[in-house]
């Protein structure tokens, strides 16, 4: 392992001692924060009883539903924007600002349109991503270089062997990144609307912990999302960057 | 094919024709939907203009805007100097970047009961939980925009023996500034995030707390008219910003 992992490992754990000390040598008082050990021992036991495994099966499911329908759905736009300059331009201003209105905002309306189901949740989920991938999408459309696309015309290849073996090869690391942002967006989404005003899942679990005073609960849950996002977007990291050096990037 | 081949005159029409777009579509969904779920564009104008209007609306735009500009300015103080640390430090910068990436991807709205707990409701927590939002792509850009800078400039400093604090402001700085004001953009949309979630649910005013009410009260004219001010104080913010952020990354 390289130094700095070594140095981060080290001061990851004298931090969470540290936290443990002050939580339990009443620095910290229990209705403020539990211990770090106990908020392990609250996740482990959360779920092994299986209490948990319905909700955190419906918030996964609809962060897998906002993910894949955002990439799916933002990849086609943006090649189809690619294709239609102008409509793009005109549509410049309307991207550029579109992370910068909070789009929870929207969520009562979707409440009133579907009713307090899942739907207005996972469309919030989409909602938060499909543009990232649309954005990157189109960033990676415009960069393939025209060389590869001379190429491609040297070869006589046909335009869906064009897009199959050039384009899309050659625009892949725009399209990854524009999927590790849409999932993450996904896991912001879905979260945050389930905590805000919902019936069901694990933000919806953590605002009931907390309204109940369920410290220990509420702790392991979070835990579990910290644990499940670092999980994957590390996950994601890892494979961008094995891509990039294959490049030679 | 490029988008500066488009005259100035095609692209307001564009532009108008896009926004006509988006009014029909508005209408149109409210014909289907009803007056129970949607209010109609010119309804909603009308209503924001009244809500603007209204003197018991302005103390709370007051209260938002207090917690906003104190976040804004909390987080840029302690992001530029934090990234410019970590990006001036390649040790330090590379241990603690992927924890910041980590804490980047999770939902801030799960830390939300942990800093009610400790800050208590109130306006403190709303400035907490909005510079948790906003300082992460300050602290992100300058780190990245700092270890951008050319090794040359920062030669130059040490020839010219200035210390840490002078090395940074003199030279990192300057030389970041168009990365950074991007970073600050960014972060700009996620603060006005965190104000209103947080006044959504810790705070008794404020426009995050205008809206949680009238969700209460099913009051589908005020959320609409809100929303609408909100969208368009959003999108006008981040246009300026961006104008500005187009400027800086030209001349550089």
């Amino acid at each position: 392992m390289k130094p700095a992992t070594w140095i981060r490992l080290a001061a990851l754990v004298i931090v969470v001692l540290a936290i443990e000390a002050a939580c339990r040598l009443g620095f910290v008082s229990e209705l403020t924060m539990v211990p770090p050990s106990d908020m392990v021992i609250g996740l482990v036991g959360v779920l092994r009883s299986g209490e948990m495994r319905g909700e955190i099966a419906t918030t996964l499911e609809g962060i897998a539903l906002a993910a894949s329908g955002s990439v799916i759905v933002g990849f086609l736009l943006g090649a189809g924007l690619h294709a239609l300059p102008r409509v793009r331009a005109s549509l410049d201003p309307v991207l550029a600002t579109y992370y910068a209105i909070p789009t929870f905002i929207f969520y009562p309306m979707f409440i009133v349109f579907f009713g307090m189901n899942r739907i207005p949740i996972i469309i919030i989920g989409f909602m938060f991503a499909f543009v990232a991938m649309m954005t990157s999408t189109m960033n990676g459309l415009d960069r393939v270089a025209p060389v590869l696309l001379r190429s491609a015309r040297m070869f006589r290849m046909g335009k869906a062997a064009t897009i199959a073996r050039i384009v899309l090869p050659a625009a892949a690391p725009y399209l990854f990144n524009g999927v590790k942002l849409a999932v993450a967006y996904a896991f912001v989404g879905v979260l945050g609307a389930e905590f805000i005003l919902s019936g069901s899942g694990v933000g919806y679990e953590i605002a009931f912990a907390f309204n109940g005073f369920d410290n220990q609960r509420m702790y392991a849950l979070i835990l579990l999302v910290v644990v499940v996002v670092a999980t994957v977007n590390g996950l994601l990291l890892n494979r961008e960057r094995a891509l990039l050096r294959r490049r030679g990037a | 094919m490029s988008i500066a081949v488009l005259s100035r005159r095609q692209r307001a029409t564009d532009g108008a024709t896009l926004l006509l777009v988006v009014l029909f579509l508005w209408q149109v969904l409210y014909e289907v939907v009803g007056a129970s779920a949607l209010s109609p564009p010119i309804a909603t104008t009308l209503n924001a203009w009244m809500m603007l209007a209204s003197a018991d609306f302005w103390p709370n735009v007051a209260s938002t805007f207090r917690a906003l500009a104190i976040a804004v300015v909390v987080e840029t103080v302690a992001g530029l100097a934090l990234g410019a640390l970590f990006g001036l430090n390649r040790l330090l910068g590379e241990v603690v970047e992927p924890v910041i990436m980590a804490f980047y991807a999770v939902p801030k709205i799960v830390f939300y009961p942990v800093v009610l707990m400790t800050c208590g409701i109130g306006p403190t927590s709303v400035v907490v939980f909005a510079v948790m939002h906003g300082i992460l792509p300050i602290l992100l850009f300058t780190m990245n925009a700092v270890r951008a800078i050319r090794p040359i400039y920062l030669r130059t400093g040490r020839v010219l023996r200035l210390n840490t604090a002078q090395t940074m402001w003199r030279i990192a700085l300057p030389a970041a500034v168009p990365e950074v004001f991007t970073g600050l953009r960014i972060g700009f949309a996620a603060t006005m995030l965190g104000v209103l979630l947080s006044e959504m649910f810790g705070s008794k005013n404020g426009i995050g707390f205008l809206l949680m009410n009238a969700i209460g009260l099913n009051q589908v004219k005020t959320i609409m008219a809100l929303t609408f001010l909100l969208a368009g104080f959003a999108a006008l913010v981040n246009l300026a910003l961006l104008a500005v952020d187009r400027r800086l990354h030209r001349r550089a």
